[in-house]
């Protein structure tokens, strides 16, 4: 589904990703862990289509597509996800008016029909309730006000309204307590099927315990120095990024 | 001196000698400050980001009565009074007026009735006032009658046509004790280039008497507007009044209250969409004479291409005006380089126990907002689209119309398509 090749990038004539390769497939999910400064964030923002990053070499296929190529909107319509580290607040735009226009771009992208207003609430009552998301949450304005715990069960249940074939969690962990943590890993748990694929960006092992990936691998330096099991998880947490950076330093 | 004297508003190439409407001994008032008045320019400090030239310039003249085919109106249900160029169109205004209701043309008043109004206006001296009071080509009475609720909403529909039109309107809208009354004054053009429009509407609020008044301008872009609203509160009544402008050349709008009666609410609210070469300039004075009294100011703007939107908001609280809250703000939304606000929002304040507050913001639109939007599937353009509605959306909420609401989202749909680029 997704390949990354060689790719490398740059943020103000800084080089943050320095040969970057990864394939995914459907039906799997992949967590990249690394120490902070490694290019995790770099690569989610690269992928979603942020502007500020340079890419100089290398390439990225989505399903047949060259995603460099695409708008960042035209990305979300393809099916690339990215669930924010940190969610933006937007006052005066509701959930939902956002979330029915974002739906119904999608849908017009892809030559689908739009959706009815009966319909589309449906969605929103069965889809706020994966991850217990208030419904009155859902009408107030994007973000505004939300706790942190609330902001990231906001990006998953968007995620759940907008069904990606590929979904990008960026630090999506970081600051929640641990019920917040088991809501929002249910919530990515029960989204996963055979068709879609998940990439997991995380800093720490403990989500990993909650949102089971098939593999691990390691980002260090602008590149991903080592992938194995979901044990390689473990071992991270036991012996610390000092193993991988004395490992890996040059 | 020769030069003063060559610039005062009697040398202007505008015919207007065939219209006048109210009485002969305020006309020769009025002609005498035109004789001694120059025309303001940017070093006068009410003028200063508002220039006259295209104004001053032009070679206006008055027309007769225009029939118009086309029907105006917003709200099916609304009492319509219709000016065509200034002048009463009898065909497209209302027949019946409710119980309680008096609405005139000027033109139509008992002369003895017409030689009682326009004696207590504000500002006499201001040179555009003075314009209007000297050639008033028409405009209208409208009463409410004590203790009486005005249903439907009252229309005050003015249409500008042709080329280089001048109207002079002149409004004296009164709303006696415990009333309460909806007035639109809708200003728009049709098949318009370089016409003026000039109205001054005096404005009486009486004790517990409610008067919300929603003004649209909307005549094509090279048709300019000189407004003034002189509005005065008696006690504990309630004036709103919501000022949108979408469309027009230089569009001036002076708004000057005095609230002269306790426990008073005054509400104004005013959003502006510009774009192209648009200038448009709010002026609004609230003068809290008494204490105990509450108003609310929120304008705000979208700007784009090489627009201007001045913004300048006057609050006084006088020396024994206590316990008064007043409240202002002022935000600019900048879509392009190339557009300019000038902001100036202003407290006087002489009492010593009192609340206000007043700020101002300018700023482009948040991009990680447009990012984080856009990463969803939303497009750019419908992305800034749904920001944009979001920030003056907020002045819209004000609005109680129906009618006036959906009139103001399909000019945003027809001439905006928020092609916001």
């Amino acid at each position: 589904m997704l390949k990354i090749n060689n790719l490398h990038a740059s943020i103000d004539g800084k080089e943050i990703l320095k040969g970057l390769n990864l394939e995914v497939k459907a039906g799997e999910v992949h967590a990249i862990m690394g120490p902070n400064g490694a290019g995790k964030s770099t690569l989610a923002s690269i992928l979603a289509g942020r502007e500020e990053y340079e890419v100089t070499e290398g390439s990225v296929d989505f399903d047949g597509k060259d995603l460099l190529e695409l708008a960042t909107e035209d990305r979300a319509r393809e099916g690339l996800f990215l669930a924010f580290q940190y969610p933006v607040e937007i006052p005066g735009v509701s959930n939902v008016n956002f979330l029915r226009t974002a739906l119904n771009e999608i849908r017009e992208y892809r030559g689908e029909e739009q959706i009815s207003a009966k319909d589309f609430m449906a969605l929103v009552r069965e889809k706020s309730a994966i991850v217990e998301l208030d419904a009155k949450l859902a009408s107030r304005s994007v973000n505004e006000g939300f706790s942190g715990g609330e902001k990231k069960r906001n990006e998953i249940f968007q995620m759940a309204m907008l069904d990606p074939k590929l979904a990008i969690l960026d630090e999506t962990d970081s600051g929640l307590d641990i019920d917040a943590l088991r809501i929002v890993a249910n919530g990515v748990n029960t989204l996963k099927s055979a068709e879609n694929a998940t990439i997991v960006i995380t800093h720490y092992q403990r989500l990993l315990d909650y949102i089971v990936p098939d593999f691990v691998h390691v980002l260090y330096n602008g590149q991903i120095v080592k992938s194995g099991p979901k044990e390689l998880a473990l071992e991270l947490e036991e012996k610390g990024y000092d193993w991988i950076k004395a490992e890996f330093s040059i | 001196m020769d030069v003063m004297e060559k610039d005062t508003a009697t040398q202007v190439n505008w015919k207007m000698n065939d219209a006048f409407i109210l009485n002969q001994s305020l006309r020769n008032d009025a002609l005498a400050v035109l004789e001694n008045t120059a025309f303001p320019t940017t070093r006068t400090e009410a003028w200063k980001y508002t220039r006259l030239t295209k104004i001053k310039n032009a070679s206006y003249q008055t027309t007769q009565a225009i029939e118009l085919t086309r029907t105006v109106g917003l709200d099916p249900n609304a009492i319509k009074l219709v000016f065509v160029n200034g002048h009463f169109n009898a065909a497209l205004s209302s027949k019946s007026l409710p119980d309680g209701l008096k609405l005139i043309p000027l033109s139509q008043m008992d002369p003895a009735e017409l030689m009682a109004l326009g004696n207590t206006t504000e500002n006499p001296e201001e040179l555009f006032t003075a314009i209007n009071t000297a050639y008033t080509t028409d405009g209208s009475y409208l009463h409410v009658s004590a203790k009486v609720n005005i249903e439907p909403t009252i229309e005050l529909i003015h249409v500008s046509t042709g080329e280089q039109h001048i109207s002079n309107i002149r409004h004296f809208i009164t709303v006696e004790a415990f009333s309460k009354a909806a007035v639109v004054q809708h200003f728009l053009s049709e098949n318009a280039t370089d016409c003026f429009c000039n109205v001054v509407t005096e404005i009486a609020v009486a004790k517990n008497a409610h008067l919300t008044i929603d003004k649209l301008q909307e005549a094509a872009d090279s048709n300019h507007f000189i407004g003034t609203e002189n509005v005065k509160q008696q006690q504990d009544s309630v004036f709103t009044i919501n000022t949108i402008t979408l469309n027009g050349g230089i569009v001036r709008n002076n708004l000057n209250i005095k609230v002269a009666g306790s426990n008073c609410e005054t509400n104004l609210n005013g959003a502006y969409i510009l774009k192209g070469n648009q200038h448009v300039d709010n002026h609004t004075v609230v003068d809290h004479l008494v204490a105990h009294c509450n108003s609310n100011e929120l304008y705000k703007g979208v700007i784009d291409g090489k627009a201007t939107a001045v913004f300048n908001g006057k609050v006084f609280v006088r020396k024994d005006a206590q316990k008064i809250n007043a409240f202002q703000s002022n935000g600019n939304v900048l879509l392009s380089d190339d557009a300019t606000v000038n902001s100036k929002p202003e407290l006087e304040i002489y009492a010593d126990d009192v609340k206000c507050s007043h700020g101002s913001t300018t700023g482009q639109l948040d991009e990680e907002a447009i990012f984080y939007l856009r990463a969803r599937g939303i497009g750019e353009h419908a992305a800034k689209q749904l920001m944009v509605g979001a920030f003056v959306g907020e002045v819209f909420e004000k609005i109680e119309n129906e009618a006036f609401l959906n009139r103001i989202n399909e000019i945003l749909t027809e001439r905006f398509s928020w092609n916001i680029d």
